[in-house]
């Protein structure tokens, strides 16, 4: 059933035809789910698609390129305003996004450079002024910021009949899927063997010949890239954006959410993006005792899966594979 | 006079007070393998970490192939043709032995961002084809999918020298290759060493303990302490000069 015959096979991104099936399966699902599901639930899953991008981008920096960044909520509020005051200007959205990641990743590149020396703990620290430096800019600044009401994002009017919401949903799950693909032909490709190799052992990745300078900056530039993206299309889906949406927190939750989906999977950023959205929502008759869930669901996660969401994930599979045997 | 595939002129470097390396010359033929020995601490692997880039020496010259290269980064060293193996072996741990090779190739690979973006693998398959003719000459077959970290000490070994390999370097810098292997390990790696200089055509510079296997193996050797160049000559030659002699075992 599994046999490959050629490399060629091997470098398939569906490699099984059952793994075809169920991703069909979740696609069809998730395709269905304005029919399936009420207004509340499309707006939830939306915000599960957006975050995965930003996740995604994350996990190629920490968790496949191994450098830890806490400036996210940086890009995010760049990304956003970028999208926000080219949508004003009338620029078509797609456009307005691609905008709004790439003036992102034209920070990650700064950010990057007096970053490249730094490891661990100094480089956390680093990017963590960054991102606080970038929400007191937009909070000063009347002009960047839209004002004391933010900026009012104006909503493009929904195509092929749709409503809304629904029109939203499919647009942010489109690009998230795609945002998706291009992860994962990244890390297989040799640019995520780069990436890998630079997390593994710096010094002999670069006696083989990895520019590290480069590998290291591009790896920032894409995981700002990723989470302008992310930015931007939260900005679309909120009709407005203010400074206030891009705090310390936003940041935080971020990386929560790499660390919880588990560290390099592009399946455990998914799986994370949505613990961060679903997670604060289940307990959110509690009210002030939602941080204290969200917390505490963090620690059991972590404490009993130390892998992460993925990791529970490929044990499962595994016990399915071998049962009735264990 | 033809030109060398390397030379060293007068290299020195001091960390700090220490002397590391206090001016060595030597050079290196084509398709020559030199063997470097000396007491721990004399500067064989510190050496090579001026060679390699790792290290940009204080003053002196390191000529490859006809060019100067001292005081490139290692990146641009490697690019140039120059491979190495560490002596604490550094593979990238969290990937299979097949991933490690293929990060070998990284300098001979055509690169293309968009081929990476859009997963068009034709360049992939042609460095596929390479690697095993690897794999196949390193007797690696059972771990090619392995984790590198899950392999046995050994194998781990041959990987790091296959990952050198597979960048087809013109000058290969091989730190202690028979550090704790068994004996039958020792033979097989003597063996490839000589078999590579054969197949691959490459120069290669050698640090090594076990002066049994080294002096079966090397055309010529050199012995440093504390920094210096102390003898040098055919492998008879230098294990019989008193300099040596006293290095290792100390004056009466």
């Amino acid at each position: 059933m599994d046999l490959v015959e050629s490399y060629k096979d091997e470098m398939r991104l569906i490699d099984k035809p059952w793994k075809g099936f169920w991703i069909g399966l979740l696609l069809m699902a998730l395709l269905l789910l304005p029919w399936l599901g009420d207004e509340y639930m499309i707006y939830m899953v939306s915000l599960v698609c957006i975050y995965s991008i930003g996740v995604q981008g994350q996990n190629i920096l920490i968790g496949y390129t191994g450098q830890i960044s806490l400036g996210q909520a940086g890009f995010l509020a760049i990304g956003a305003f970028t999208l926000g005051h080219l949508s004003r200007l009338g620029v078509p959205v797609l456009l307005g996004l691609l905008g709004a990641g790439l003036a992102a990743g034209l920070f990650g590149l700064v950010v990057g450079f007096p970053c490249l020396r730094l490891k661990g703990p100094y480089l956390a620290i680093a990017t963590l002024g960054f991102g606080i430096a970038v929400y007191e800019v937009f909070v000063n600044s009347q002009t960047l910021s839209g004002g004391r009401m933010g900026l009012i994002v104006p909503k493009f009017s929904p195509l092929f009949g749709l409503s809304g919401s629904a029109f939203y949903y499919y647009f942010s799950l489109l690009i998230g899927v795609v945002f998706t693909l291009v992860s994962f032909n990244i890390i297989s490709s040799y640019i995520g063997r780069a990436f890998i190799a630079i997390r593994d052992n710096d010094i002999a990745a670069e006696a083989i010949g990895v520019n590290l300078t480069f590998y290291k900056l591009l790896s920032f530039v894409v995981s700002s890239f990723y989470t302008g993206v992310q930015g931007g299309l939260y900005g679309l889906l909120m009709g407005y954006v203010e400074p206030n949406m891009f705090t310390f927190l936003e940041s935080v939750t971020l990386f929560i959410a790499v660390i919880i989906g588990g560290l390099a999977s592009v399946e455990g950023s998914i799986m994370g993006a949505a613990f961060v959205i679903l997670v604060p929502h289940i307990f959110s008759s509690y009210k002030e005792l939602v941080p204290v869930a969200f917390g505490i669901s963090i620690l059991l996660v972590l404490i009993f899966e130390p892998l992460g969401l993925y990791g529970r994930w490929l044990k499962i599979r595994l016990y399915f594979r071998n049962w009735p045997f264990r | 006079m033809a030109v060398k595939l390397l030379s060293v002129n007068s290299l020195a470097i001091s960390f700090g007070g220490i002397r590391a390396l206090g001016g060595i010359d030597f050079e290196l033929e084509d398709q020559e393998i030199l063997a470097i020995i000396g007491p721990n601490g004399s500067g064989k692997t510190t050496l090579i970490n001026c060679i390699t880039g790792i290290y940009s020496p204080d003053r002196g010259q390191v000529i490859f192939e006809g060019e100067s290269i001292a005081g490139l980064s290692p990146d641009l060293v490697a690019q140039r043709g120059i491979a190495r193996t560490f002596q604490n072996i550094r593979l990238f741990n969290n990937m299979t032995v097949l991933d490690n090779l293929m990060l070998g190739r990284h300098v001979k690979f055509r690169k293309n961002p968009f081929h990476a973006v859009l997963r068009i693998r034709k360049e992939e398959l042609v460095h596929r084809e390479r690697v095993e003719e690897l794999i196949d000459f390193l007797d690696l077959h059972a771990y090619r999918k392995m984790r590198v970290v899950d392999c046995p000490y050994g194998v781990q070994k041959s990987v790091e020298l296959g990952r050198a390999l597979a960048m087809e370097p013109g000058l290969l810098l091989i730190d202690e290759p028979f550090a704790g292997l068994t004996s039958e390990e020792k033979e097989e790696t003597a063996y490839r060493i000589t078999e590579i200089r054969g197949k691959y055509k490459t120069g290669i510079l050698l640090i090594e303990h076990d002066l049994r296997l080294v002096s079966k193996l090397a055309d010529r050797m050199i012995a440093l302490n504390y920094g210096l160049k102390i003898a040098e000559g055919s492998p008879q030659e230098v294990q019989r000069n008193p300099g040596v002699i006293s290095a290792y075992l100390g004056n009466e």
